[in-house]
């Protein structure tokens, strides 16, 4: 077990590693100057000098990915280019415990109501409820998060005025003074989460009711409460994680679209308003912290399957009689 | 007569097709069950016996429904209980064995917890006791270490300890009925035989009754007393098992029995031609375009089941026809002429070939040895013979055909062809060494493109060998095709709208395109019912007297063996035990495992002799040095056997094999196991 | 007789529904030109902010253009980068597939390394990440999609070969020794067609999405090109002084997204493969 857990973590840092190289040469290496990119073309060429002296651009590529990971690595994450003088890590900071905060709230809430509906839904197939549940998940994930959000903001931010249509507070407020700021962008992500999640859910519980297995539970005599409890629930339960992972990476993209929406003041906002100005290197440092946020969800999820499935986890795991 | 436990009463169950009718597959069936019966009920694939084995615990699969009739257990009727009330039938009085154990027990938990969970519904027992319970259940299966098999999850046991956990859970809620669902399919003849002697002693001289469900009527006349033959839905016969095997009065009966292969049989097994029809008309005899006996009654009016004596039944307008009828083998092809053995040039020789394969480890950094399959095997094959490599699953037989095709490179060793060494890979092969050795797979299923028709299927090799267009082709192909009696109708077809046996033939003509001078078979007929198994051989020893084809033929049913091969070898672990004539290996059986392998094997009407000498367990694990077979042997000398190689010794001719012990120990070895004789 | 053809589907309603308005969306991107009653682009800004009406029967915007005009056009732009994107994505991601999982070894390691790296950055980022570096715009976008969702397809394919190259009939047409490009074309081919045509579809809606997505965050095709996503973008701020600017495009989009997930969701179930979650 440890064993694996050590080379899971192992195949995550080459994984990242690359990342950071696509990351690097997307920005970085493509066609143009990335000074001119930066400025623009009209910008000065005393400026475009300074530039290129602060971004080192007379230096190779290789050299300058491996220092630009180096200091990575060490925490130093360089100045944003836009906001003269801010460092990049402090200004990031305030803003992922936003980000965290309500892609938290979400995915939890999100999670457990796409587990109860899904479960519900498979385990009655073919009834009203279901047609109804799948009707509404399919709509809920044809629809763009900003078409979404935009609903939301009008019905509940304007029409009747309960909430906040917009952010107004800053970054640094309190959880608190945030709080009523954050339901809406929650709800939206939740709608959306929920719609994929809930169909492999779904399609997960059906697989396993039909299984022989299930079949074979019923004929042994077991009540069927106990078989769903029992018997198909935490079967069906396994292959979700890792769909939940990959909609959990799906959060990270969608928190960007919905903090623009509603103007919340999260490492979303940032990013898209980091791309605006051309920012390179808080983009880069955006993308890899979300690159690390998602390599990490999708390891925990690895391993809580490897551990939940008996056949993978013998597998792994050398049995201590033999 | 005691009064019945379970009564099935004009049950029909069918599958509502798309022209919103039903298609019966059970058809008007009516069982009476009593305490202590052993019944056997008997058939080919789609033949309703597993619709109603599930339909007698109250269960019909997918979208089946009951059209009619009655399942009653002691008095009530199970298809109107409420579901509170049938559970605590199911398990407690009726218990099912699975057909597939390994995918019926459940994967996410132990032994121990699948097996509690009925004693704790069924008769409260939890804790200690529960404990105390389960591992007696599991010793009862004569299974190993009970206590460490109970804390395993079902993927970590082999199939047979699968089926023998599957079979305690059943007998744990001590059911006053135990309905198996073809109990032993899949598994291993010697591990068949231990599994059915464990049947017979559980049930023997019991309250309980079994109603057991199979394909093969060796199995069913090995524990049922009683036997119920079904066909398209409809039993057909039923009797003592004794009586209906050895004087069949359907038609259906007589040439299942027929189309067995037997051990000691001078004639290929009979083919019943055609194939079952389920969707028959009320107004004619199902059996109707199959029967050598029918006569126009039969065609404009069904025949009912009619009682013949006190416990025996037939559907048939001519039975007393049947019965007296004892010609069966006139149509039948006498057992090949048997060609002396080792003369004419080699064609094919397979020359001190080992096999390794490597385990892989998803830890990549670790380095495992490879694992030895096939060790240091000698084959030749001249012209027009066939010669056999029998063994059971793992003991490389499938990898030594693999080595001859090129698909796998072996550790040592060469293949010859007219005594040139070929290259050990195929792409390596020169395309008319390739073109000489064809191979036929066990499953038309996987070595058919599915997206295929037979006429593009038949095409390609024509194309690659032979460099000829679709024009070209086609007369090629429809000769070949009917050859194989399938006809111009099939051109177009793709292989999921052909049944099993005419698959098989397609993958059969596409072989036989390319002109070969040596086919490899691989387990070619072991996946077919034993009418359309019967017409297959009967095919491939025609094509071999046109054409002169050498065949090494692979397969783990000596019968079928016995029928078709001039030589046989006989491997263990990838080695080989004992190698000769077929008749002579098979008649003076001198290595212990062969006569393991022929005791075995199950025969109608059943032989008298159970199989006394003792089986181990089926655990068996690769051992290096000393004899392979020391661990599942009965007469090991403790340290010879362990550390020294045993010696090759002659019978006579090429009669040899590979033992420690003189002939004279083995001979006496070979009296006290039943052997069919000759 | 559906009897006779059993491999033509029941329809259903929903999926009735769903090929119908995938239907009007076509019509209407194709004949664009006919059908709408302006020129997208047109400004008349003594006309701006019109509500809905007999001459603009969804109004019109801050410049005064006809909505239902850029509605038409915006649909023209919608398939035509998600079709393309989603073209090129599956037939290169399917020819990088089947070479990978044929080739095997140290290219499959290389590849599939690359296609992880690709894959951990989440969604939106990437094509974020991209835009940043090549700056906006229709050739771009398409880049971006293909270069976000073609590591998707490479995997299932890379998958679904592998699959099958074992399997009987690819190793009897080994023994035969086929070219290997006639293994892939005439023995493999036939067999993934299916899976190229779920992951198409599937692929297209979600490329809907994210163009309009990104289209909405202003970093999709360049102003003034009639897109749904911009629209909402640009008349988002009056959203409560005129919201037909904002609902129209927005209705357009999720009837085309769900039109396009019926329809996926409907050739998944003829075919017998299950849909996977995004990606």
């Amino acid at each position: 077990m440890a064993s694996y857990v050590f080379g899971r973590c192992f195949s995550a840092l080459v994984t990242l590693f690359v990342v950071a190289a696509i990351i690097f040469v997307a920005t970085e290496v493509l066609p143009g100057d990335v000074a001119t990119a930066v400025l623009g073309r009209d910008a000065t060429p005393k400026r475009l000098a300074a530039l290129r002296a602060q971004l080192q651009l007379d230096r190779p590529a290789s050299a300058r990915y491996m220092d630009w990971l180096y200091a990575f690595v060490q925490g130093d994450w360089g100045y944003s280019l836009a906001r003269p003088k801010q460092a990049i890590l402090p200004l990031i900071g305030e803003r992922v415990r936003n980000t965290l905060w309500l892609s938290g709230i979400a995915g939890v809430i999100g999670v457990l109501l796409s587990l109860l509906l899904g479960v519900v839904a498979g385990l009655k197939r073919n009834t009203w409820f279901d047609t109804l549940v799948s009707t509404l998940s399919l709509i809920g994930m044809s629809l763009p998060e900003f078409v979404i959000g935009s609903l939301l903001m009008l019905l509940f931010g304007v029409i009747w005025a309960l909430l906040p249509a917009v952010t107004i507070v800053q970054p640094q407020a309190t959880f608190t003074a945030l709080f009523p700021s954050m339901i809406l962008p929650a709800v939206t992500l939740v709608i959306v989460m929920v719609a994929y999640i809930l169909r492999m859910v779904r399609s997960s519980v059906i697989d396993v009711a039909h299984s022989d297995y299930v079949q074979m539970a019923y004929l042994k005599g077991v009540p069927h409460r106990r078989v769903v409890w029992h018997h198909i629930i935490p079967n069906a339960l396994i292959p979700t994680i890792n769909a939940i992972a990959l909609t959990v990476a799906w959060l990270i993209g969608g928190v960007v679209v919905v903090e623009t929406v509603f103007n919340f003041p999260g490492i979303g906002r940032l990013l898209t308003s980091a791309v605006s100005d051309r920012d390179l290197p808080l983009v880069q440092a955006l993308g890899l912290v979300g690159a690390v946020f998602y390599i990490g969800i999708n390891i925990v999820a690895d391993i809580a399957t490897l551990w939940l499935t008996p056949r993978l986890r013998t597998q792994y795991w050398r049995v201590a009689d033999e | 007569m005691n009064t019945p436990l379970l009564s099935v009463d004009n049950l029909t169950i069918g599958f509502p097709n798309t022209t919103s009718t039903v298609t019966p597959v059970v058809r008007d069936v009516s069982v009476h069950i009593a305490p202590g019966m052993r019944i056997g009920v008997v058939g080919e694939s789609g033949c309703g016996k597993s619709t109603l084995a599930y339909a007698l615990l109250g269960m019909i699969r997918g979208a089946g429904v009951r059209v009619h009739g009655t399942v009653t257990y002691a008095g009530a009727q199970l298809f109107d209980m409420p579901p509170a009330q049938l559970q605590h039938i199911r398990g407690a009085e009726i218990a099912l064995v699975p057909q597939n154990a390994g995918q019926s027990l459940a994967p996410h938990r132990t032994v121990y917890a699948q097996i509690a969970e009925v004693l704790e519904i069924h008769q409260q027992l939890q804790g200690d006791a529960a404990w105390q319970r389960v591992v007696q259940l599991l010793a009862d299966m004569r299974l190993r270490n009970p206590a460490r098999i109970a804390r395993r999850y079902p993927h970590q046991l082999s199939g047979g300890q699968q089926q023998r956990v599957a079979l305690a859970m059943a007998l744990a809620g001590q059911p006053k009925v135990l309905v198996l669902d073809e109990p032993t399919t899949g598994l291993d003849v010697t591990t068949q035989a231990q599994l059915l002697a464990l049947l017979h002693a559980l049930t023997n001289d019991t309250d309980m009754a079994m109603v057991l469900v199979s394909h093969d009527l060796g199995v069913i006349a090995q524990t049922c007393q009683q036997v119920m033959v079904m066909y398209a839905g409809e039993v057909v016969e039923m009797g003592d098992t004794a009586d209906v095997f050895q004087q069949p009065h359907h038609p259906y009966t007589r040439g299942l029995i027929a189309a067995m292969p037997q051990l000691t049989a001078t004639r290929l097994p009979y083919a019943m031609p055609g194939q079952m029809r389920r969707s028959a008309t009320d107004q004619q005899c199902a059996f109707l375009d199959r029967c050598a006996f029918a006569q126009s009654v039969c065609a404009t009016t069904a025949p009912t089941l009619e009682f013949v004596a006190h416990t025996r039944a037939v559907r048939c307008h001519h039975w007393q026809t049947v019965a007296t009828h004892d010609d069966v083998d006139s149509t039948a092809t006498p057992l090949l002429d048997r060609a002396p053995v080792g003369e004419g040039t080699p064609l094919l020789a397979v020359r001190q070939v080992s096999a390794t394969y490597h385990q892989p480890d998803w830890r990549w950094w670790v380095r495992t040895p490879p694992q030895l399959v096939v060790a240091q095997v000698d084959i030749t094959l001249t012209p027009g013979h066939t010669c056999a490599v029998v063994g059971e699953s793992g003991s490389g037989k499938s990898t030594l055909a693999r080595v001859i095709t090129g698909l796998h490179q072996p550790a040592a060793g060469n293949v010859y062809l007219d005594e040139t060494v070929l290259p050990a890979t195929v792409t390596q092969r020169s395309q008319d060494a390739r073109r000489r050795i064809q191979l036929i797979f066990q499953n038309p299923d996987l070595s058919l493109n599915p997206r295929h028709t037979v006429a593009e299927l038949l095409y390609r090799p024509q194309a690659v060998f032979f460099g000829r267009t679709r024009a070209q082709a086609l007369p090629h192909t429809i000769s070949m095709l009917q050859q194989m009696r399938l006809d111009e109708q099939y051109l177009n077809r793709v292989p999921q709208q052909l049944s099993g046996g005419e698959k098989q033939r397609v993958a059969i003509a596409r072989a036989f395109l390319a002109d070969p001078d040596v086919v490899v078979c691989d387990e070619v007929v072991s996946a077919l019912d034993v009418s359309v198994q019967a017409s297959l051989l009967q095919l491939l020893v025609d094509i071999q007297r046109q054409r002169g084809t050498a065949y090494l033929f692979i397969a783990h049913d000596l019968a079928v063996v016995r029928a078709v091969a001039h030589t046989a070898i006989v491997l263990f672990a990838g080695h080989v035990c004992e190698q000769g004539a077929t008749a002579e290996v098979f008649a003076v059986p001198h290595h212990p495992y062969t006569m393991q392998l022929l005791s075995a094997v199950l025969t109608v009407p059943r032989r008298t002799v159970q199989p006394q000498v003792n089986l181990p367990a089926d655990d068996t694990t690769l051992t290096h040095g000393g004899c392979p077979f020391r661990q599942r042997c009965p007469i090991a000398i403790p340290h010879l056997c362990a550390d020294v190689v045993p010696p090759w010794q002659q019978v006579a001719g090429s009669h040899t094999f590979r033992c420690h012990h003189p002939p004279d120990v083995l001979a006496s070895l070979r009296d006290q196991f039943a052997l069919p004789t000759t | 007789m559906s009897s006779s053809r059993p491999w033509l589907p029941h329809i259903s309603l929903p999926t009735l529904i769903g090929i119908v308005l995938l239907a009007i969306h076509l019509i209407m991107a194709i004949g664009a030109p006919w059908l709408a009653p302006y020129p997208p682009n047109t400004i008349d800004t003594n006309n701006a902010f019109q509500a809905p009406s007999s001459q603009h029967v969804f109004g019109t915007d801050r410049y005064g253009r006809d909505i239902l005009a850029r509605v038409i056009y915006g649909g023209q732009v919608a398939l035509v980068i998600s079709l393309a994107s989603a073209v090129l994505s599956v037939l290169l991601g399917g020819l990088i597939g089947v070479i990978v999982a044929y080739v095997g070894g140290i290219v499959d390691e290389i590849t599939m390394r690359v296609i992880d790296a690709v894959i951990s950055i989440p969604g939106i980022l990437l094509l974020l990440v991209i835009v940043t570096g090549l700056g906006t715009g229709t050739p771009v976008i398409i880049l971006a999609m293909v270069l976000s969702y073609m590591p998707g397809v490479i995997r299932v394919i890379r998958a679904t070969v592998q699959e099958y190259v074992p399997r009987d009939f690819i190793v009897a047409a080994r023994l035969r020794g086929e070219r290997v490009s006639d293994i892939v074309w005439v023995e493999l081919l036939p067999n993934i067609l299916d899976v190229l045509c779920v992951e198409f579809a599937m692929r297209a809606s979600w490329i809907v999405l994210s163009v309009s997505g990104l289209s909405f965050l202003g970093f999709g095709v360049n102003p003034p090109t009639p897109d749904w996503g911009l629209m909402v973008n640009e008349n988002r701020a009056v959203l409560v002084l005129s919201p037909w600017g904002t609902i129209f495009p927005m209705i357009a989009v999720a009837t085309l997204v769900v039109s396009l997930n019926v329809v996926s969701d409907e050739i998944a179930k003829v075919f017998g493969i299950d849909r996977g979650v995004r990606r």
